[in-house]
Formats: structure tokens, C-alpha cells, sequence
């Protein structure tokens, strides 16, 4: 068998705290000015900084898809993204997808289909399917399950939400 | 993570001046691998060159009829973009196998390239590795390796390369251009990655200081007879376990010319000039596929948990092959395998 190692990697060494840089992002609409240390994932400043907490942690590691935001109206994994690199971008997250006072066509029709259990999934499937409908390349019900492939649901609602998605396509003029 | 330096330079120059004067920096494009492998303490960088606003985001059709890729283009752009639909579908199918669509959105064409082994025992920075702490063993050879090569393993190191692009690539004969500090050179792409043997900590031969910045098409695209054929654990969002992309150019019923590069299989995209050249001039039908299946996988070792794969890949060869040769590529989205 292989020998064991003991964790011998240098996990902290003599590398100066660089200083917090300065970024201005747009999140649903409002400019903000920020002040971040370089590490900081844009998923951590969104919930930790901004109290943005409808975006979810869920793998932290770009395998479930629960952390997805736009960023300049790209579907994108906020725990993979640094908040440094995207200095002067528009993010939308799902608390920025409503407007005029009223739900977004996605988000009234995951209610009408009942496209979630837990709903855990369920701010990252929203934005992902508000992505997926830019894009403009899902048409069918097999394109939209491959399309949305990268966000788990744990509770299975996958058939729902694959209705949602084609009611709100059909909804905004799409073909579905 | 541990703590870093974050540099923007605004040139590739620039961007090769910074990584050259500092060994432990790492350029990020896409961050997709890098800050998934810093959160593991895998990779451990003083410093983080963000090059992903240089201006390598180009597709650009070459004087000699090919396609020239900014290393920076997003993996949905190239998969997604009109000539590399229709002149090179074969590579926007194999991207469009890869990942999600939101890591697809991120990643960039110089990253996928560069994109480092899923091995457990590589992420687990508490066992022994070869390939992330030379000399401290290799805990797959004796481990968990059913996801591990089949083919030009090493005593060191049985990691597989896990990029579905790739293997588009190496079957259309791509060539990757890099520039260092003594100015740009370019590579074969079958000279890009490299085989483990007593050195697994090196993926392959960009050296240290250097920059992808493009790569090259060249003017054949295989348009017409051509399919990239993923067999995973699961329909989709998962690495491959064995994958095949195939190229064919027809001479009625017969194959002119072959290629045919195997993913998941080996340390770099395996390809075997021997079983192309034994296709050309054959009858496109089983036989002939099987004996191209036969020449590939000839010196195929498998371990204790992935023998399976050496019967997968036949197989998968010579269906990828058959789907080629009928002009009826594997959908990605349907997930059929006809
Ligand atoms: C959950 C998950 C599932 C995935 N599934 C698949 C899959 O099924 N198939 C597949 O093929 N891939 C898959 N991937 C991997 C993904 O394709 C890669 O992470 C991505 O392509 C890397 O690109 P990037 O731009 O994000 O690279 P980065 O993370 O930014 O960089 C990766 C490495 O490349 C170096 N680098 C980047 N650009 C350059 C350049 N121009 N010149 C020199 N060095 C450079 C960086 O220094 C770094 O070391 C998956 C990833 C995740 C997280
Ligand atoms: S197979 Fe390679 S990457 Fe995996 S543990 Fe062995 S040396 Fe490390
Ligand atoms: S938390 Fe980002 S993909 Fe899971
Ligand atoms: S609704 Fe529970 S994980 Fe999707």
C-alpha cells in the first residue's frame, strides 16, 4: 500500500495580506462602490457583504449550480467567479429578476407548475433558466433538460421544472 | 485559500513579463479549475494574473482557409459560433459535451487546454501524489481508479486528461500558438500534452513562463462525417469515462482518410496514426472499425477498478465510427446512442 503523507504543504506562508482592492459592481440596477480582499467569490460577497442571500452555497466547487447568477446576462457559477475579476460587470440574482412590482415569467411559472420542494435549487434554476432564454438555443424539452444539466435538484423536481421553463418560454414568445 | 496578489495587466507582453518574474503565479482566465484546485489547497499561488480581459477573444478565419481561436474565447462562443458550426462541428460537439453551460460560459479556450486531472487522490491533499508532490507515490495505482487510464500509463502516475475539447482538437490536428519571453512559437497539438512517466507533475509542454495565446485549425474540417460520442456515469454534467471523437472523409462507400482520438483513456487525448492509416482505403463497415479498435487499444492495461474500460472503448470506437461514416453525429442533447 502507499505510505501516508502528513499535510506538509505550506498552507500559509510569508505571503503579505494584499490589500482589499476596489471594485464597483452593478447588481440589480444599483451601482455599488466595494472595498474586496482579491479571494472573495462573488457568491460570498452577494450573501456575506450584500446580504444578498437568495443566491445559494451549495457545493461551493461549480458542481450543483445553486449559486448561479447573470453576470452581464451570462449564466455563470458565482462560486467559481472572483469578485475582483468582474469589476464594472451588471449581476442580476434572483432577487433582481422581478419588475414593475411584478414576479418574473420564470418565477410565477415555477409557482404554477410547483417546480420546486425544498426550493434550495430553486433562486440558481430561476436564474439559470432566465440564462438559458437569452441564449435562445433550447427549444425542445430534451435541449432544455441538457441545457439546465447544470443544476441539481436534490428533491427531483426536475419534470416540473422543465415545464416552468417551457411555460415561461412560450410565455415571453419563445418556441417550446 | 490562502492569500494572493491580484494583477490585471492590460497586455500579453506584460502578462508574460509578470508570470516570468515570479514562479509561483499562475495566470486565471475563466478561474473554472484554478479556484475550484485553490480551494482544495491543491494549487497555492503568491499571485493571480488575471488575463482574462487580454485580447486573445477573437475567431478569425486564417489565410490558409483555417480557423485561428483566441485563447480567451468563452467555451460557448467557440461551440456556438457560426464557423465553427458548420466547418467544425466535430469540435463544437465535443465542447458541448463538456461541463455545464454555465462553466462553458466561463471557461476559455486556453484553461480547457491546460485544465488539470479530476484523480481523487490528486484533490486530497492528505494522500500521497505524485503528480501535485513529486516522489510521495501514487495512491490510484493501488486505490480507487475506476476512472483512471487504460494506456500509456507510467509506474508514477495513472491519471487521465479530462478535457472533452481536446479530443476534438487532437483529431482535427490542431496547433496551439504560445509566446514567451523569447517571442511566440507554436506546437502540434499532439506535442502539447504529455505522457506521465517519471515526471507526472508536468501536464504537458508549456513551459513556465509562456502564455497560450491562440489556437490554429487548419482548413479540413470533417463536416460531413464526423461525431464525438461521451460515455459518463450519468446523461450529462459528468467527465467522461471513455470518449471518442471520429472523423471521416469518404470516398463513396470506402474511407479515404481517418482520425480518431480517444478521451478519458490516457494522460493526454490518444490518438494511434497506425489505426488511422489501417482504416484508409477500407470498406466503412464493422470489420474494418473493429481491426482500427483493435490497433488502438493493443497495449490497453487496465487496473483493478477500470478494466472495463479497455471492452467500453472498443466498442465506443467503433460505434463512434459507424455514427461517422453514416453522416448521423451523437446528438448531445439526445441522449440515444444510435
Ligand atoms: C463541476 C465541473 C465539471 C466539469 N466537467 C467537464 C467536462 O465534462 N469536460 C471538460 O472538458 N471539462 C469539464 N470541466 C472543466 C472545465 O472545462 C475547465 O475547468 C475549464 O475549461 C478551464 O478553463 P478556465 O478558463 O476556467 O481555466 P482557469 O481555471 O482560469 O485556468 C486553468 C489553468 O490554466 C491556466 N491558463 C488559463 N489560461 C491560460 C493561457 N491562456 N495560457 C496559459 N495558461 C493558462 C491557468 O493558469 C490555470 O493553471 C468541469 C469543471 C467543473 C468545475
Ligand atoms: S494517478 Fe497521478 S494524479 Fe492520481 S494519485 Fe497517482 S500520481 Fe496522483
Ligand atoms: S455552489 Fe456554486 S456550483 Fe455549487
Ligand atoms: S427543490 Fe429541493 S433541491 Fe431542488
Amino acid at each position: 500500500m502507499v505510505r501516508t503523507i502528513e499535510a506538509t504543504r505550506p498552507i500559509s506562508e510569508s505571503i503579505p495580506t494584499p490589500p482589499k482592492i476596489k471594485v464597483s459592481l452593478k447588481i440589480n440596477g444599483d451601482l455599488k462602490q466595494l472595498q474586496i480582499a482579491p479571494w472573495t467569490s462573488l457568491l460570498d460577497l452577494l450573501r456575506d457583504t450584500l446580504d444578498l442571500t437568495g443566491t445559494k452555497k451549495g457545493c461551493d466547487h461549480g458542481q450543483c449550480g445553486a449559486c448561479t447568477v447573470l453576470v452581464d446576462g451570462r449564466r455563470v457559477n458565482s462560486c467559481l467567479t472572483l469578485a475582483v475579476m468582474k469589476d464594472g460587470s451588471e449581476v442580476t440574482t434572483i432577487e433582481g429578476l422581478m419588475a414593475d412590482g411584478k414576479l418574473h415569467a420564470l418565477q410565477q411559472a415555477f409557482i404554477d407548475h410547483d417546480a420546486f420542494q425544498c426550493g434550495y435549487c430553486t433562486p440558481g434554476q430561476i436564474c439559470s433558466a432566465a440564462g438559458l432564454l437569452a441564449e435562445g438555443k433550447a427549444h425542445t424539452a430534451e435541449e432544455i433538460r441538457e441545457l439546465m444539466s447544470g443544476n441539481i435538484c436534490r428533491c427531483g423536481a426536475y419534470p416540473n421544472i422543465v415545464a416552468a421553463i417551457q411555460q415561461a418560454m412560450s410565455a415571453m414568445g419563445g418556441n417550446s | 485559500m490562502i492569500n494572493f496578489q491580484y494583477a490585471r495587466p492590460n497586455e500579453v507582453a506584460d502578462a508574460v513579463r509578470q508570470i516570468a518574474a515570479d514562479p509561483r503565479a499562475r495566470f486565471i482566465a475563466g478561474g473554472t479549475n484554478l479556484l475550484d484546485l485553490m480551494k482544495s489547497d491543491v494549487e497555492q499561488p503568491s499571485r493571480l494574473i488575471d488575463i482574462s480581459r487580454l485580447p486573445l477573444k477573437s475567431v478569425e478565419e486564417t489565410p490558409d482557409g483555417g480557423l485561428r481561436i483566441g485563447a480567451l474565447v468563452p467555451n460557448t462562443d467557440l461551440a456556438y459560433h457560426p464557423l465553427v458550426e458548420s466547418r467544425y462541428p466535430l469540435l463544437a460537439s465535443a465542447i458541448m459535451a463538456g461541463a455545464s453551460q454555465q462553466l462553458r460560459n466561463m471557461a476559455s479556450t486556453g484553461g480547457n487546454l491546460m485544465q488539470r486531472t479530476r484523480c481523487y487522490y490528486f484533490y486530497d491533499i492528505a494522500t500521497p501524489c505524485n503528480k501535485r508532490e513529486p516522489g510521495s507515490g501514487c495512491s490510484a495505482i493501488e486505490g480507487l481508479n475506476r476512472m483512471h487510464a487504460i494506456l500509456g500509463t507510467s509506474e508514477s502516475c495513472i491519471a487521465v486528461y479530462p478535457s472533452d475539447m481536446s479530443i476534438a482538437l487532437a483529431a482535427l490536428e490542431a496547433t496551439v500558438r504560445v509566446m514567451g519571453p523569447g517571442g511566440e512559437r507554436t506546437m502540434a497539438f499532439a506535442d502539447f500534452h504529455r505522457l506521465p512517466g517519471d515526471t507526472p507533475e508536468r501536464d504537458n509542454n508549456l513551459e513556465p513562463n509562456e502564455i497560450i495565446t491562440a489556437i490554429e485549425l487548419p482548413p479540413q474540417g470533417f463536416a460531413k462525417n464526423h461525431s464525438y460520442l461521451k460515455i459518463r456515469d450519468r446523461l450529462s454534467y459528468a467527465f467522461a469515462l471513455v470518449s471518442v471523437a471520429a472523423a471521416l472523409e469518404m470516398d463513396g462507400e470506402a474511407v479515404k482518410e481517418a482520425r480518431l482520438a480517444l478521451g478519458g483513456v490516457a494522460h493526454k487525448p490518444w490518438r494511434v496514426e497506425a489505426a488511422e492509416a489501417a482504416l484508409a482505403g477500407q470498406p466503412a463497415n464493422e470489420a474494418s472499425f473493429a481491426k482500427a479498435a483493435d490497433i488502438v487499444l493493443s497495449g490497453a492495461k487496465g487496473f483493478e477498478h477500470n478494466a472495463f474500460k479497455i471492452d467500453l472503448a472498443r466498442r465506443a470506437i467503433i460505434r463512434t465510427l459507424t455514427q461517422a461514416a453514416n453522416g448521423t453525429p451523437q446528438s448531445q442533447s439526445s441522449k440515444k446512442i444510435r
